[in-house]
């Protein structure tokens, strides 16, 4: 079943064109990696697909109607961003913070249950400031997860995190795509974790330059020699 | 007495509630703001022969929620947002008191409350303000909260962050009018922000805290407004400086590491 469609996405910004007529599907189960170098348009793409970036051409669907007609596909979404950005005293505790995401407030138990399933369930009454990096993410993961949400959207979240919770972190993607068949969408800029999570690529650099998968675009040396080196290009220019 | 003090213990409820989410939103000096735009609407009454607060909830609402669209829309800060909302207010009052040759002794009950006055009408509209002001704040109680969180995420779950924005600034305008009579104009912010300021050094989650924050604001009016009336000094001095002493009080306790870290 087709879950995401978007034809012919441009995103022109003042001085850039950030995306260039980007057209790729996803389907029911997919776990898409999408990589690129800094400044691809990743984030553009997300904030276009999410409903934050309405400037675009072309067409976005999810579950085959267009959000430009209606927003409720965002209940069917659990969004984690790259670095949630909050105040570091802002004074809400670890179920505080899953809480906002319940949309049924009668859910309760609900949020228990996640954070158990998250392992963080010891730290649930603990201020959202006083926990690493890695343990904000996974109560950020359990907010985006709490309304059992069909697809993830994920923006390069282990930036910044240390390589066990990162480990951790991986094992728990798997796991609901495998197990929960929850359709993954997640940006990144590790190539070695893509091509063990992930079974489709999207290869963009403002445009797609490949989308497939992903066992197709690692076994191709060429594609990854081409992506390596446009990413380093990119890397030198910013430096 | 009786009316000041269940005045004051309603408007101290409702300044630390709304007061509490204008702080997490970097916003701690727009209550201030208001307040001082409503300078001109107490002007304008005064001068228009109508009763001063109705003239200061019509303007201090407007023009609120006015420099809110204009920020947005163009982009200003919010601190530079509330310079210009601030200083109009001001600026505004003090040529309509130039126009109509002066009317000193009414602004001054204005600019420092006098809530030992309050009548009986003020007394009712104070409760019913702050029980409809509370019920909307527990009705939209996760879509206030998570908007304030973080704007952004918000969005994406679905809540109407600008609708909810203006809402809270209509709240705020509609808040610090009513607060005008315990403080003043001058002193209004002192109620907004440091009951928060020092319940957030304590509170873990977001109902502790807010609990916290209106104990301590009930604590510094009721006390105030006692100690002033034994003593007959100023209740708006004496409310503002207890707070103080509570927040004082907790850094020092904080800073002694009784406190557990936050």
């Amino acid at each position: 079943m087709l879950i995401v469609e978007i034809n012919n996405l441009t995103v022109q910004y003042p001085d850039v064109k950030a995306l260039d007529d980007v057209s790729f599907v996803v389907n029911q189960g997919d776990f898409l990696g999408i990589i690129g170098p800094n400044g691809a348009g990743k984030s553009t793409l997300f904030d276009s697909m999410l409903g934050l970036n309405t400037k675009y051409k072309g067409t976005i669907k999810f579950f085959g109607e267009d959000i430009r007609k209606s927003k409720n596909y965002l209940k069917e979404i659990g969004y984690v961003p790259q670095k949630p950005i909050f105040e570091k005293n802002f004074p809400v505790t670890v179920s505080d913070v899953v809480r906002m995401g319940l949309r049924n407030e009668s859910d309760e138990n609900k949020i228990d249950e996640i954070l158990q399933q998250l392992w963080i369930h010891e730290l649930r009454n603990r201020r959202i400031g006083e926990l690493s990096g890695g343990q904000q993410q996974r109560v950020f993961i359990a907010k985006a997860l709490v309304n059992n949400p069909k697809i993830l959207i994920l923006d390069e979240p282990v930036a910044g995190i240390d390589q066990q919770s990162i480990e951790l972190f991986y094992s728990i993607l798997r796991e609901l795509n495998s197990k929960q068949k929850i359709t993954i969408i997640w940006s990144s800029h590790d190539l070695d974790a893509v091509n063990q999570l992930a079974n489709h690529v999207a290869c963009l650099n403002r445009t797609l330059f490949f989308h497939g998968e992903s066992k197709k675009f690692f076994s191709d040396d060429k594609l990854v020699k081409q992506y390596s080196e446009a990413s380093m290009q990119e890397h030198m220019h910013h430096h | 007495m009786h009316r000041a003090l269940v005045s004051g213990i309603a408007i101290a409820i409702l300044c630390s509630v709304v007061g509490l989410f204008l702080v997490l939103r970097r916003y701690s000096l727009f209550g201030d703001a208001i307040a001082h735009s409503s300078f001109g609407g107490i002007a304008l009454g005064l001068l228009a022969g109508v009763y001063p607060l109705w003239t200061a909830y019509g303007v201090s609402i407007v023009s609120a929620l006015i420099i809110t669209r204009i920020k947005d829309r163009f982009n200003i800060s919010g601190d530079a947002s509330i310079a210009v909302l601030l200083s109009s207010g001001i600026a505004v009052g003090l040529v309509i008191i130039g126009l109509s040759g002066g009317f000193t002794i009414d602004i001054f009950s204005f600019l420092f409350g006098s809530i030992l006055l309050v009548s009986v009408n003020d007394t009712v509209l104070i409760l019913l303000l702050t029980g409809a002001i509370l019920i909307v704040i527990l009705l939209l109680y996760r879509q206030i909260l998570y908007s304030t969180f973080n704007e952004e995420q918000a969005k994406v779950s679905g809540i109407p962050v600008e609708q909810i924005n203006y809402l809270i600034v209509f709240m705020a305008g509609i808040t610090v009018v009513t607060s005008i009579q315990l403080v003043g104009v001058l002193l209004i912010s002192a109620l907004f922000v440091i009951p928060n300021v020092t319940a957030i050094m304590y509170g873990k989650g977001f109902k502790q805290t807010a609990i916290i924050s209106m104990s301590f604001s009930i604590f510094s009016v009721v006390a105030g407004i006692l100690i002033s009336y034994i003593f007959d000094i100023t209740p708006a001095g004496t409310i503002v400086l207890l707070s103080i002493g509570l927040l004082a009080g907790t850094m020092i306790i904080k800073s002694a590491g009784l406190l557990s870290k936050n």
